[in-house]
This record gives C-alpha cells, sequence and structure tokens, in this order.
C-alpha cells in the first residue's frame, strides 16, 4: 500500500458534518436508534468470551443479557452496523487514497510508546463506553441530537476530561 | 400517523433489517474516514486548538440531524415516540465521559473513529481497539461491584426541552444558534494559535447556516404534534377498534396473562384514588386520568413482551386513558372489558354482601360501597382463575415493538 499517487485532503469539516448529520437523521429516521460503535465491540468479545468460557458468562448478569442461553450476541443490528463501518471506512480510504500502514504520532515519541499509550486510551474509552451506557458516536452524537440530558451532559465530561488532561500530553501529540 | 421510523423487522425481515443497518454502518464510516476521523494526530490536534475539526464535525452533524428530526416530527412524517433517546443515568454518564476524555487524549481515538482508523491501515488504530476490547473486558467483571453507581441517578427518557422547561422549538433554534456561534469563534481561536490568517471558507457554508436556521426556525413555529394531534392522526383506525371491541379484553383474558411467565401485564387504574384505596385488582398501578399522558413515556421502556390494560369502574374513563396512550404510540395496550364493578360481580361472590350493592348510580362509579380501604387486600383482588372456568374471545395480538429498547451502544 504505497503512496503511488497522493491521498486526496479530507472534506472540509462543516461538509463532513452535514453528511454526517444527514447519515444520522437518516440511521434514525428509517430505523428509531442512531449511530454507535462500543456496542458491536462489546458484543464481539461477549462472543469470544461465550466461545472461550460459556460457564463464566452466566456468572456474570452484565454478559447474561447479551449471551446467555441459546441467544448469540452477534444477533444484533449493533453487529452490522459496526461492521459496515470499518468496510465504509476501508471504501472510503480507498476512494481518498488514503491506504497506508502507519502510526500517526506527535515527532517527539517512538512507535512503541505511541501504541502503548494507545492501548491504555482505548482501555479506558471501553471502561469508560459501558460505564456511560455509550460511546462518543452512540451517547454524544446520537443522543445529542435528539436532545437527551444525558447524553449532553456525557458530551461535556468527555470534553473536560481530555482537555483537563491534554498539557500533561503535550509531547505525544506535538 | 407518522409512518417512521419503520417496523424494518416486519417489512424486511430479520436478516433484511440487518442489511440497512449494514448499508448504514457504511455510509457512517464513510463519513467518518472522509472526515479525518481516522488520524489520531489530528483528532488530538482539537485538545491544543490546533485543529478543530472533532468539534466542528460532531456538533455540524448534531444540529443537523437535530434539525431534521424535529422538523419530520414536526410535519407529521416522523414518530418522536419511538425514537430511541438514551435514557439518563446522569452521574455514570459523566464519571463514564471523563474517563472517555483522558482515554481520548492517551489514546487519540474514540471507539467509532478507531475502527475507520483500522480499515485505513493505521497500526495506533489497531492497537487501540485492542485495548478497547480489553476495557470492555474488564468493566464485565468489575461492573458487580459498583453495581449501585452503575444503575444510580436513573431518570430515564429525559430531554433538554423537560430540563429547561422549554419547547421543542426553543432549544432547537437555541442549540443551532449557539452552535454557529461557537463554530465563528473556533475559526478565530485556530488562526490565533497556529499563528496563521484565518482560512477562507468555501462559497456554500454562509446560505447552508442561513437555511439551517431557517428549517429551525419553522420547527419554532409549525412545533411539535400535541397528544391531541396525535390521537388525530390515529382516530379513525381506532375508533373503529373500540367500537368492534377488539381492545376491550375480559377478565377471563386478563387472568390468563398476569398468570403466563412469557408475558408482563401492567394493570394501569385510572381511577380517583379514594376509589383504588377501597378496592383494586392486585397489582395495578394508580395512574389517575390527568397524568396517564406523563406516564406514557415510562411504559415505553417496557419490555417487549409487555401488555397494558386501562381500567375503570365501568370503561369510560379507562377508554379515555387508552386514547391517550394510544395517541403516545404506547403499544400492546387494552381495556378491561366492564372495568371493576364488571371483575367484582365475577369474582367477589359471597365476599360481597348485597348491601354494599348500589342501584342508582351513575356512569363509571363503583357499583358496590366499600366502607374501608381494602386496597388489593379484599379477596377479588387476586381471584383464582380455575375456581371459574371463564369462557373468553381471545383479544390480545402481541404487536412487536416499534419503539427501540436498547440503543447504538447495548
Amino acid at each position: 500500500m504505497s503512496q503511488a499517487t497522493r491521498a486526496k485532503p479530507y472534506l472540509n469539516p462543516y461538509l463532513a458534518g452535514t453528511l454526517l448529520g444527514i447519515v444520522l437523521f437518516l440511521a434514525f429516521f428509517i430505523t428509531g436508534s442512531g449511530l454507535g460503535a462500543s456496542g458491536g465491540l462489546n458484543r464481539l468479545l461477549v462472543y469470544v468470551q461465550n466461545e472461550v468460557n460459556p460457564q463464566h458468562i452466566d456468572q456474570v448478569a452484565y454478559l447474561l443479557k447479551m449471551a446467555g442461553g441459546n441467544s448469540n450476541p452477534l444477533d444484533s443490528w449493533i453487529v452490522f452496523l459496526t461492521i459496515g463501518t470499518v468496510f465504509g471506512g476501508l471504501i472510503s480510504g480507498m476512494l481518498g487514497r488514503r491506504m497506508k500502514f502507519e502510526t500517526n504520532k506527535g515527532p517527539q515519541i517512538s512507535n512503541g510508546t505511541r501504541w502503548i499509550m494507545a492501548f491504555a486510551g482505548g482501555a479506558l474509552m471501553g471502561y469508560g463506553a459501558r460505564l456511560a451506557r455509550g460511546c462518543t458516536s452512540g451517547q454524544a452524537l446520537s443522543g445529542g441530537a435528539v436532545l437527551s440530558v444525558g447524553s449532553w451532559a456525557f458530551m461535556f465530561a468527555v470534553f473536560a476530561g481530555a482537555y483537563a488532561l491534554a498539557y500533561f500530553f503535550r509531547k505525544a501529540w506535538n | 400517523m407518522a409512518n417512521f421510523p419503520l417496523p424494518l423487522a416486519d417489512l424486511l425481515g430479520h436478516w433484511g433489517s440487518y442489511a440497512v443497518y449494514a448499508v448504514i454502518g457504511i455510509a457512517f464510516g464513510m463519513t467518518l474516514e472522509s472526515a479525518g476521523f481516522g488520524n489520531s494526530k489530528l483528532l488530538a490536534a482539537q485538545f491544543y486548538f490546533k485543529d478543530m475539526r472533532v468539534f466542528k464535525v460532531m456538533f455540524t452533524a448534531i444540529i443537523v440531524a437535530m434539525t431534521l428530526i424535529f422538523l419530520s416530527s414536526a410535519l407529521g412524517l416522523l414518530d418522536y415516540n419511538l425514537i430511541w433517546v438514551p435514557p439518563t443515568y446522569l452521574w455514570p454518564g459523566i464519571v463514564g465521559g471523563l474517563i472517555m476524555g483522558v482515554g481520548f487524549i492517551v489514546g487519540g481515538f474514540c471507539p467509532g473513529t478507531s475502527l475507520v482508523g483500522l480499515a485505513t491501515g493505521k497500526l495506533d488504530a489497531f492497537v487501540f481497539v485492542l485495548g478497547v476490547l480489553f476495557g470492555i473486558y474488564m468493566f464485565g467483571e468489575t461492573v458487580d461491584s459498583f453495581a449501585t453507581f452503575f444503575e444510580s441517578s436513573n431518570m430515564g427518557r429525559f430531554t433538554l426541552p423537560e430540563l429547561f422547561n422549554a419547547s421543542y422549538g426553543v432549544v432547537v433554534i437555541s442549540i443551532v444558534v449557539a452552535a454557529l456561534a461557537l463554530f465563528v469563534i473556533a475559526e478565530k481561536v485556530e488562526a490565533m494559535v497556529n499563528d496563521t490568517p484565518q482560512q477562507r471558507m468555501p462559497g456554500w457554508l454562509k446560505p447552508a447556516a442561513g437555511g439551517l436556521i431557517a428549517l429551525a426556525a419553522v420547527v419554532l413555529l409549525i412545533g411539535q404534534p400535541s397528544n391531541e394531534d396525535r390521537w388525530q392522526a390515529v382516530a379513525d383506525e381506532s375508533e373503529a377498534k373500540l367500537k368492534e371491541r377488539a381492545v376491550q379484553i375480559s377478565s377471563a383474558e386478563f387472568i390468563k396473562y398476569r398468570d403466563d411467565s412469557k408475558i408482563k401485564i401492567i394493570p394501569l387504574d385510572v381511577r380517583e384514588e379514594r376509589y383504588y384505596n377501597q378496592f383494586h385488582i392486585s397489582g395495578a398501578v394508580h395512574v389517575p386520568l390527568d397524568q396517564v399522558q406523563a406516564k406514557a413515556k415510562e411504559l415505553q421502556f417496557e419490555a417487549a413482551n409487555t401488555i397494558f390494560v386501562t381500567i375503570s369502574n365501568d370503561e369510560a374513563a379507562a377508554t379515555e386513558a387508552w386514547k391517550i396512550l394510544k395517541a403516545e404510540s404506547v403499544p400492546n395496550i387494552y381495556i378491561l372489558e366492564g372495568g371493576i364493578n364488571a371483575w367484582l360481580k365475577t369474582y367477589a361472590g359471597d365476599s360481597i354482601s348485597d348491601e354494599q350493592r348500589l342501584y342508582n348510580r351513575q356512569e363509571d362509579q363503583m357499583a358496590y360501597k366499600f366502607n374501608a380501604a381494602t386496597g388489593s387486600r379484599h379477596p377479588a383482588a387476586e381471584p383464582s382463575p380455575h375456581l371459574l372456568d371463564l369462557e373468553y374471545e381471545p383479544k390480545v395480538i402481541l404487536e412487536l415493538k416499534r419503539a427501540p429498547t436498547s440503543g447504538g451502544c447495548g
């Protein structure tokens, strides 16, 4: 995946936002549900857990809801939405000639450091998303557009958490 | 009534509906990637005020989607009651949000953006996704130790217009105007931090912003449909059902579902409090007629196998309540045939004496006199059906619930 031709620039953010808003509206208009991402990953994980150690699923109430008895955790619309999201990213990346194996980071840290941070940040994200019952897509974006009070409070909390610690991680990104 | 959202599973079948979600997912992934959200460095730049793309894209999406949702609801195309509004669990949401904020600045992605990063070959996105899976795993392992907190401050379906006691139109237009003002500020901040002249905006931007404000103004002017408007939209079909007595279920059918472990039955007693105190059916929830509409959104959260039955002394108030709930799109809603009076006549037997009987009474008054508030301690409150094997005409048809019971994160 070399960059034989130059990658196309990203869309103007307001245009991208308008397109995203229309997709979000159509999701609500047609299906009644918004968008999401962490739910699909969650169910994928529960599926693997259920294959490896089904007894464990039956001991944890939280997991039981998704995979107890004969219910298949992958039998959910959110899983298909998530698979679609990955394919959509792939299509758009190919059309924009932006497919490239790389690690994005600031110049002052090594790839290894960046990967450790990515894992730690991902773990915090995954944990927080379950606690908040949704991630940036499912809570902030979708819940925000339908005016849920909790989603707006959540959204401010995400920005507050990131801005509060941004100074301490400035070397990683700048 | 509003035809949207569509009952996808009815129209396309189980797997057919999943195909629709996959297509929506593809569109979602394409817009995220083309917005630059597959690139962690670009995402993190938000928090150093260098490139406020995250804020701009996200808030543009929110104001566009919000305006279109409430516009289509105002025009009667979309039923807002059948839209998934994430329930508010205030403190778990805020604490989870703070943890995610930290995760954002450390890891550089959020779950959705990491998926498109992964799809375009970003190795840090791949590692991030592994981290997310680990975090979700750890949550499943530890949630039992703070289950009380996780379930705390549950305010149900709670919206900003309800919080501020303002109309949906006022809130929508305020958010649109505030977001547009913040975009102007964001452009100035970026130029200042990067020490570059302000970027030139494409020519369509100002008219588009004006158009959005105009649409929000239309939302404000039309207003959201009232319970009366909503009833008008379903009145013909529903009046016919009432007339055919297709929704008045007999007490025998009520008891059958009460004893069916696969069905949850919620009796809604809409009578005045004094009647409710004198006698009510075991398990009946007291919801006076003037509170029925407010109760509707709570009922939407019940599982799909729930049947609601409105109850009054005869049928008049129960029918009123049925109409209100029907208009609010509450599924599987029925009326107890003959109300409490018919119930007592069937099941009270010897436990009610002849002196308790009232002969000159008005419509929807109680036909029996109770000298004490027996509530549900009266023997007739929980009759055993096998004592009387009553014949009945089955009327309940469980409809597939159209309102989603979980959002994109379940």
